[in-house]
């Protein structure tokens, strides 16, 4: 596991060294964009995968962390202020609907339900805010066509200084990587523990005198406030954004890299997000079938044939290769160690 | 006599017409190991949820060492040191035996404290076989006991069993018997059983129910050559 763990740190840094010398701007920029989405894929997987709380509309918390970020840093000039703003203000939305939801216990289907609804209800609101009255401060909601003109972020409390799209990639990365070890050290603790357990028995947590209703509140409120960051990182990287960043689509579309890479892991929804998003791309620039025909193709076979997702299915076919060789040479005591990790 | 450890007064709970539980006094004193019986629908399983806060009654007090714990949350209860093994048992299914306990002793430890109160469960109950092994590919038996060791791990001052031999093989009820009289050494028991031979096996003083009130009360032997316990519980199971 920790050798895993060192082998995603040495791989993430050397792509965040190499990658601006070896691509060209173009590429640059879409590497950048996975590494956003990656971070949305990976708040998802946390409170999703590990927390067990199913948010079918995970899209509200990027949009508005997107459109925070656009509305604060159009007002106020410079982009420190507006990315905090971009991660408290979902991150509340979501401790707050987290408050009614778990303390009134409703059950996970209704979770889903309504998280889907408020992203709708956000979707719909943001689309019909076309026309000059409807503006926060200097900052136009433009309705179903967006803020456009959106400044990038710049170096903390220096508005002149921009980040250049390198820059900007070396930010990307690096928040990509810091929140999947962040993430990963966070399981670790008693709180990312307990988490897990309450993922798989919630009353079990609450007889041994848990509060589990905290416990996915605060996980709820993390996974808000992260892809409330991948939103504002996706409104400055494009410096646009508009309300399909609040549509059904683009939860849909986090939960399907979650469904491919693997929910339970961490590093599966990035694999997913990664692949999908390239896939996405790619069928864009033919006609022959539409991109989202193949997604739902790919969704369906996930589903039937491989429901666990890619990085379990690896993790366990190699696991148990690596299992029947060590058996071997290593005592049985120890073997049985390794299979329950893996 | 100080207070006792866990009482319930005129405790009552009604699901629309239906009287589950009707106006129970109950009292356990320390140390005490109490076996709950009666036959199906007696109110058994509602008496033990209205306990442990799973449910709130809708009349009436339950106790703890005198304090009023009546409409608490079930992990205040918990908070309190009172352990809780349910009917199915209630485990974390997709992680190890040893890492079911150590949620349960990080409660209340922290770092190695944790770890060591895990082992010494772990042994008190020798889970050591099985103690690397994911809960659910366990054998029923063995989820079992895994569970009586996370209730352990939890470091009650009283511990609430429901039918903790329910699905055993004999020699399972035989050990789980012997873990139950070994538990007793050290923690207050109030256990809800449907198996004769294990009551037997583990009972003292045993409360049955019928039709949601107490309908005796007393010593094993006593209770089971009364005639109304007789006819109500034991004369239909031998019936049947």
């Amino acid at each position: 596991m920790n050798l895993g763990l060192a082998c995603i740190g040495v791989i993430g840094v050397a792509l965040l060294v190499a990658l601006p010398a070896t691509l060209d701007l173009y590429e640059l920029l879409q590497i950048t964009l996975y590494a956003i989405l990656g971070i949305l894929a990976l708040s998802l997987a946390f409170i999703w995968g590990y927390g067990g709380i199913l948010c079918f509309g995970h899209s509200a918390f990027f949009g508005l962390g997107a459109y925070a970020y656009a509305v604060a840093v159009i007002n106020l000039g410079e982009s420190t202020l507006p990315l905090l703003i971009a991660i408290a203000l979902p991150a509340a939305l979501a401790a707050g609907l987290g408050y009614f939801m778990f303390y009134a216990r409703i059950s996970d289907v209704y979770v889903g339900v309504i998280t889907l609804t408020v992203a709708l209800i956000l979707y719909n609101c943001i689309n019909s805010t076309a026309g000059p009255e409807y503006h926060i401060g200097e900052a136009l909601l433009g309705g179903f066509n967006g803020i456009p003109n959106i400044p990038s972020l710049n170096i903390p409390f220096r508005p002149d200084a921009q980040l250049e799209p390198e820059a900007m990639f070396v930010l990307s990365m690096g928040l990509l990587l810091l929140t999947y070890f962040g993430l990963t050290a966070l399981l670790a603790t008693r709180f990312g523990r307990v988490l897990v357990a309450i993922r798989e028995n919630e009353q079990r947590v609450e007889f041994l005198g848990y509060d589990a209703r905290l416990h996915k509140l605060v996980a709820f409120a993390i996974g808000g406030g992260l892809a409330g960051l991948a939103g504002c990182l996706f409104a400055a990287w494009g410096n646009y954004v508009s309300p399909t960043a609040f549509s059904v689509v683009q939860s849909a579309q986090i939960i399907i890299w979650l469904m491919v890479g693997g929910a339970g892991t961490l590093i599966g929804p990035v694999i997913g997000c990664f692949a999908i998003s390239w896939l996405t791309l790619k069928i864009g620039t033919q006609q022959f079938v539409n991109a989202n025909v193949v997604l739902g193709a790919i969704l369906l076979v996930f589903v039937l044939l491989v429901p666990k997702g890619i990085v379990p299915l690896l993790s366990e076919r190699l696991g148990s290769w690596l299992l029947s060789h060590r058996r071997l040479t290593q005592l049985p005591r120890n073997a049985a160690t390794q299979e329950s990790k893996a | 006599m100080s207070a006792p450890l866990i009482e319930t007064r005129a405790l009552s709970m009604h699901f629309g017409g239906v009287q589950a539980v009707r106006a129970v006094d109950f009292a356990l004193a320390e140390g005490e190991l109490r076996c709950l019986i009666g036959p199906n629908g007696a109110g058994k399983s509602t008496f033990f949820k209205l306990l442990t806060g799973q449910i709130k009654p809708t009349g009436g007090q339950v106790l703890f060492r005198g304090t009023d714990i009546t409409g608490l949350e079930p992990h205040q209860i918990a908070r309190l040191g009172i352990g809780i093994k349910t009917q199915v048992p209630s485990v974390f299914n997709g992680l190890t035996a040893r890492e079911n306990l150590w949620i349960a002793a990080a409660r209340h430890h922290r770092g190695k404290a944790a770890t060591a109160a895990v082992a010494e469960q772990i042994e008190r109950l020798s889970l050591g076989k099985f103690a690397d092994k994911v809960v659910s590919q366990l054998a029923h038996g063995q989820r079992q006991w895994a569970e009586l060791g996370i209730v352990l791990c939890g470091a009650p001052h009283v511990i609430l069993l429901d039918e903790p031999a329910a699905g055993m093989t004999e020699d399972e009820t035989v050990r789980t018997a012997e873990l139950i009289r070994e538990i007793n050494r050290t923690h207050p028991l109030i256990v809800v059983e449907h198996d004769m031979a294990f009551i037997r096996m583990i009972a003292r003083r045993i409360t049955v129910f019928d039709r949601g009130k107490i309908l005796a009360d007393g010593d094993v032997e006593q209770v089971f050559k009364d005639q109304a316990v007789r006819d109500v519980y034991l004369g239909r199971e031998a019936a049947a």
